[in-house]
């Protein structure tokens, strides 16, 4: 018999709350019993609740070396539902952005990059991607059938109407050939159900392939994916190391995309806190990852190359994306941030960083020793 | 608390077309019965604890299936929702259980005395026997959609129960989440150990979420009877031995199974049961007795003839290979057990599999000795 309401509730919510004592990523680390007591019982408008955002962090405990995030938002009022948890969350995983007194810039003039084309001795490929979800829709991890649908609708419709050095064709996973599936395949443009459990507990491979696809230009260097991790990735790339025009491409595409849903009557989630508005709280503010194809065969054995890249405020992959190896001294460089600097920021960020690499490469190469250069400031 | 897909109303701002899922791929039973009339009628329901139609039927959606094998796509998430989506269900069952009709009443008979028989299987050729189930706690919903508290709190429950079983049914729980290394490796070794499903039919249908929490195993000392408590049902309840006695396996399985029953029943959660359905468990398939009793025996002549499968389709029975469900026979040892799960008892299943595995042995007897079995092929059961 319960003494009074509240400690009935608090009985409750204690009986509910995770174990997280062998887990290791964001969310475990921010979510106290005091926290989960207090958002337990709400929901955002469209019924999204807590245990839907974390149970992603939940089934996946994470490693000991990455930490995860651990949570999605189901739709955009999840930032806002559920900020208790949300704000420490993105303050940790965004390398202290406060998002309760901070404002995040979004800049995409591309005319302000300087230096931004690279040595192609040694810059293989350029590439710059985001994402973008259209307001008023529910996110993957959430999305019923008809809303997912609604959201492939709303794009096609919009892409159609992109002209010139864009205009280009939808592919749907439902419908497309044999032929049109290899050429993607050959095209590296194909994406697949997600595999990675820290998707599937999150409820974003429901329904595949229903409403999911790709769209390209015919030039092949301005991609879009629909439906797959978010509403819409959007992908600028071309061989070589203008990436000043890659960039350039990208926030062209962006804006007439912008452009053509508006004169529907739709919009792009966007805040002042929060920027973009994407699933993962990883990819908030400009979603951003520019990158390069890189030949760094000497810097990348020096012991000071992860001090380098760490002070340049990028990250290394493998050419295979996310979480593969280096090939042949190959490497995909990056920047880290997502937020609390703008798009040219970060862009800029990836071209002074990228040429100093290169510099110290060269240098290697005459026998000549590199510097460590200071370490850049976080939020500009 | 709320969990799991409980927005159903803002679906309904969306018309039937807009939602309705593309099936035209599929072959589930799900499939085959779900059309958007049925799905237009069932849309705005949810059961009690807030199941709803697309939360039954998203495993088949995400499980397109497979041109030979026929799936079922869809689970319950708790007792009523076998009421509440009875349009799609109904029809479901009745594909699924040889025409079992919405009238049908399932008889239920877990007294071991009325099986004949059974102890006496060549231990020669039948090298272990083994009966499963699975049984519900009533007042708690189904591994699709319970929370960790229910989760927790069925685990409690059943391990009250369980630890508190004497005689031969002395035993031990082992939690998946704080088992030590060495008790891991006992539990492989018996073959006792359940892993985290990864079939995306299970996992599709939710019932992964929150692994390994409030999972685990319990065994008695003589390692015959072994529970596993929160995998793809509350309990599955498991008795075996080596050799042929399956009438000793069968009367071990009666008699605990009674022991738990009422042990549940003094706290008020007895299991979910009904004279329709017989005992209620997560997937459609298992429903009636969720029984499969069966052998692992050595047919290596027989399994080669060209009359096998219709002698086990006319005495109701299906093979396996000795991994279980969905793997391949080694050396000729094959996993025999009932087809059957509604529409008939317990005990009349495991006559089935006592009787025709019997008949089998004589069979493959007899191919041994070169002899013909054309007259001993059964009649249609």
């Amino acid at each position: 018999y319960c003494l009074n309401i509240l400690s009935c509730f608090l009985y409750l919510c204690s009986a509910e709350y995770p174990d997280l004592r062998k887990h290791n990523n964001c969310m475990a680390s921010n979510l106290t019993p005091a926290i989960y007591a207090k958002l337990c019982d709400k929901a955002t408008p469209n019924g999204y609740t807590l245990d839907q955002a974390i149970q992603t962090g939940v089934d996946n405990p994470g490693h000991p070396f990455i930490k995860t995030v651990g949570l999605v938002a189901g739709d955009e009022e999840s930032y806002e539902v559920f900020a208790e948890l949300l704000d420490p969350v993105i303050k940790e995983r965004h390398n202290g952005y406060d998002p309760r007194n901070m404002k995040h810039p979004t800049d995409l003039d591309a005319s302000k990059i300087q230096s931004g084309q690279f040595d192609e001795r040694y810059v293989l490929s350029s590439r710059v991607r985001t994402g973008r979800s259209i307001r008023g829709l529910s996110l993957p991890p959430a999305c019923t059938r008809a809303e997912r649908r609604e959201v492939e609708r709303v794009v096609v419709d919009a892409l159609a109407g992109l002209k010139g050095d864009l205009t280009g064709k939808y592919y749907s996973l439902t419908q497309m050939t044999e032929k049109e599936q290899q050429q993607l395949i050959d095209d590296h443009f194909l994406f697949d159900k997600p595999v990675s459990p820290l998707l599937t507990c999150a409820g974003m491979a429901r329904d595949w392939p229903d409403a999911r696809g790709i769209w390209h230009n015919n030039e092949k260097t301005f991609l879009i994916w629909v439906n797959e991790e978010d509403h819409t990735r959007v992908i600028s790339m071309e061989k070589g190391g203008n990436m000043k025009r890659v960039f350039e491409r990208f926030c062209r595409g962006l804006k007439e995309v912008e452009h053509l849903i508006q004169e529907k009557g739709w919009e792009f989630m966007w805040n002042e806190r929060l920027g973009y508005i994407l699933t993962c709280p990883s990819n908030l503010g400009t979603g951003l990852r520019a990158g390069v194809h890189v030949k760094l065969p000497l810097l990348s054995k020096d012991a000071r190359f992860s001090k380098i890249l760490d002070h340049l405020r990028l990250q290394k992959r493998g050419t295979g994306g996310v979480d593969t190896a280096a090939v042949g001294g190959v490497f995909d460089i990056s920047n880290l941030d997502r937020l609390g600097q703008s798009e040219v920021q970060l862009v800029q960020t990836v071209v002074d960083g990228v040429n100093y690499l290169i510099e110290c490469e060269k240098r290697l190469e005459r026998g000549q020793d590199i510097k460590v250069p200071p370490p850049l400031k976080q939020f500009k | 608390m709320p969990f799991g897909n409980t927005h159903n109303n803002f679906k309904l701002n969306y018309k039937v077309e807009e939602e309705f899922p593309d099936l035209s791929k599929h072959n589930n039973h799900m499939a085959k019965v779900l059309t958007k009339e049925i799905y237009g009628k069932l849309r705005d329901k949810q059961t009690p604890s807030g199941y709803t139609l697309d939360d039954v039927i998203q495993t088949g959606v995400d499980n397109p299936g497979h041109p030979f094998i026929m799936t079922v796509g869809c689970v319950a998430g708790d007792e009523e929702s076998y009421e509440v989506f009875k349009d799609l269900l109904d029809p479901v069952i009745s594909d699924r259980h040889g025409g079992y009709k919405a009238t049908d009443k399932h008889k239920t008979d877990l007294n071991f005395e009325n099986l004949k028989g059974g102890d006496d299987l060549d231990p020669n050729y039948v090298l272990s026997s083994r009966v499963r189930t699975g049984r519900s706690i009533k007042g708690f919903t189904l591994p699709p959609h319970n929370s960790r508290g229910e989760r927790r709190l069925i685990e409690k429950l059943s391990v009250e129960a369980l630890t508190s079983l004497d005689g031969e049914f002395k035993g031990k729980y082992y939690p998946l989440k704080s088992m030590t290394d060495a008790e891991q490796e006992q539990l492989i070794a018996d073959h006792f150990l359940f892993d985290k499903p990864v079939s995306p039919l299970l996992t599709c249908a939710g019932m992964a979420r929150d692994w390994p929490d409030a999972r685990g195993i319990w065994h008695n000392d003589n390692k015959t009877f072994l529970v596993w408590v929160n995998e793809e049902d509350h309990l599955r309840v498991i008795s075996m031995q080596k050799g042929g006695n399956m009438r000793e396996v069968f009367r071990r399985f009666c008699t605990g199974l009674q022991r738990i029953e009422e042990i549940f029943k003094k706290h008020n959660h007895g299991f979910m049961w009904n004279e329709h359905l017989g005992y209620i468990l997560t997937c459609p398939s298992n429903l009636g007795t969720g029984l499969r009793g069966g052998v692992h025996v050595k047919l290596p002549k027989l399994s080669t003839h060209p009359k096998f499968e219709e002698i086990l389709t006319r005495l109701r029975l299906q093979k396996r290979g000795t991994g279980g469900v969905d793997t391949a026979s080694v050396g000729g040892v094959f996993d025999i057990s009932n087809a059957d799960r509604l529409g008939s008892s317990e005990v009349y299943q495991v006559q089935l599999v006592v009787d025709g595995v019997k008949l089998m042995v004589e069979m493959e007897k007899k191919l041994e000795k070169g002899e013909a079995i054309d007259s001993m092929i059964p009649a249609q059961k």
